[in-house]
């Protein structure tokens, strides 16, 4: 589960660099973006090749900024139903989802609910505040 | 006491006196003043660690809207609450009718009750889940009593909005 977790962060993070592209797109784009700027200065003539790609560092930069990790922490008064209801709300995740990451709080103390900008990881805490649960923001790794 | 939804309303009837003052003393119970590890509870920090520079702003920016938020969802209960202050000669059984538009405010305002009642009295997790506890004999059973309540009323609020 947690594998699967780690997996859907990066996922995420994957799909805030690229926006709404389907797996894989982003990543086969970038390459080809990078082949056609090598290609171009060879057909220039040129001995001076193009440096980093202005996409490869904005990519790397992104990458620096990007492992941030929502987590609920358990807490014995809120309720299984009402603390799944919330996950719900905040994270429009589907009731069975919403449950697994319920359960996991119980069980393991914690739950690692969403990866990714900070920005935005900072909006999904104040609102899982706002539902009066015990949440926090951390670095991932 | 008997609780039902209809027609877009929350109806908790047959309320003896006992119960309709544990609903009255849910906007008060809420309140965290004064309680340190109540305030700490409902105010929680968004970070752990080294995060001191977030925590601060945490505090100037979000607190206050969180406050905002809370105490907005308190005064809607204390108005619905109101229709048990009616001056009827009798103190007999009440009925308490809440709209479906303010579920969201009763289940945040018996959250924070309840949030607030066992960081008071410092409730271990054994006695949060021990629905078999004997009969009132104290304060503290008596909160835990509270606790337990307002906890079912949420299941309930909650039952509703899921079966929206």
């Amino acid at each position: 589960m947690r594998r699967f977790e780690l997996r859907a962060a990066y996922d995420s993070i994957f799909d805030m660099s690229c926006g709404p592209r389907q797996d894989g797109e982003c990543r086969a784009q970038s390459k080809e973006m990078e082949g056609t700027t090598r290609v171009l200065s060879e057909n220039a003539g040129t001995i001076t090749t193009a440096e980093p790609t202005i996409e490869k560092e904005t990519r790397s930069e992104e990458d620096l900024d990007v492992p941030w990790q929502v987590v609920v922490h358990n807490d014995p008064v809120n309720l299984m139903s009402y603390v799944a209801m919330v996950f719900q709300r905040v994270f429009g995740y589907p009731r069975e989802k919403a449950e697994r990451h319920m359960l996991e709080v119980h069980h393991k103390g914690r739950s690692i609910l969403w990866s990714g900008m900070r920005e935005r990881a900072e909006l999904y805490v104040q609102q899982l505040h706002g539902y009066l649960l015990l949440a926090t923001l951390e670095k991932a790794g | 006491m008997e609780i039902c939804r209809r027609k877009g309303v929350i109806e908790i009837s047959e309320l003896d006196p006992f119960l309709a003052e544990l609903l009255r003393q849910i906007p008060a119970s809420a309140n965290p003043d004064g309680a340190p590890a109540a305030e700490q509870r409902l105010f929680s920090t968004p970070a752990t660690g080294k995060e001191s520079e977030l925590c601060a702003e945490w505090k100037t920016y979000v607190e206050p809207e969180l406050r905002r938020l809370f105490q907005t969802a308190t005064q809607t209960v204390a108005a619905d609450l109101e229709q048990l202050n009616c001056n009827e000669k009798s103190l007999g059984n009440r009925t308490l009718r809440i709209p479906s538009k303010h579920a969201d405010a009763w289940l945040s305002a018996l959250n924070q009750a309840r949030l607030v009642i066992a960081a008071k009295n410092n409730f271990t997790e054994s006695e949060l889940n021990d629905h078999c506890h004997s009969p009132i004999g104290s304060r503290r059973d008596l909160s835990l009593f509270q606790v337990n309540f307002y906890g079912f009323l949420q299941e309930f609020v909650l039952r509703e909005m899921w079966s929206d």
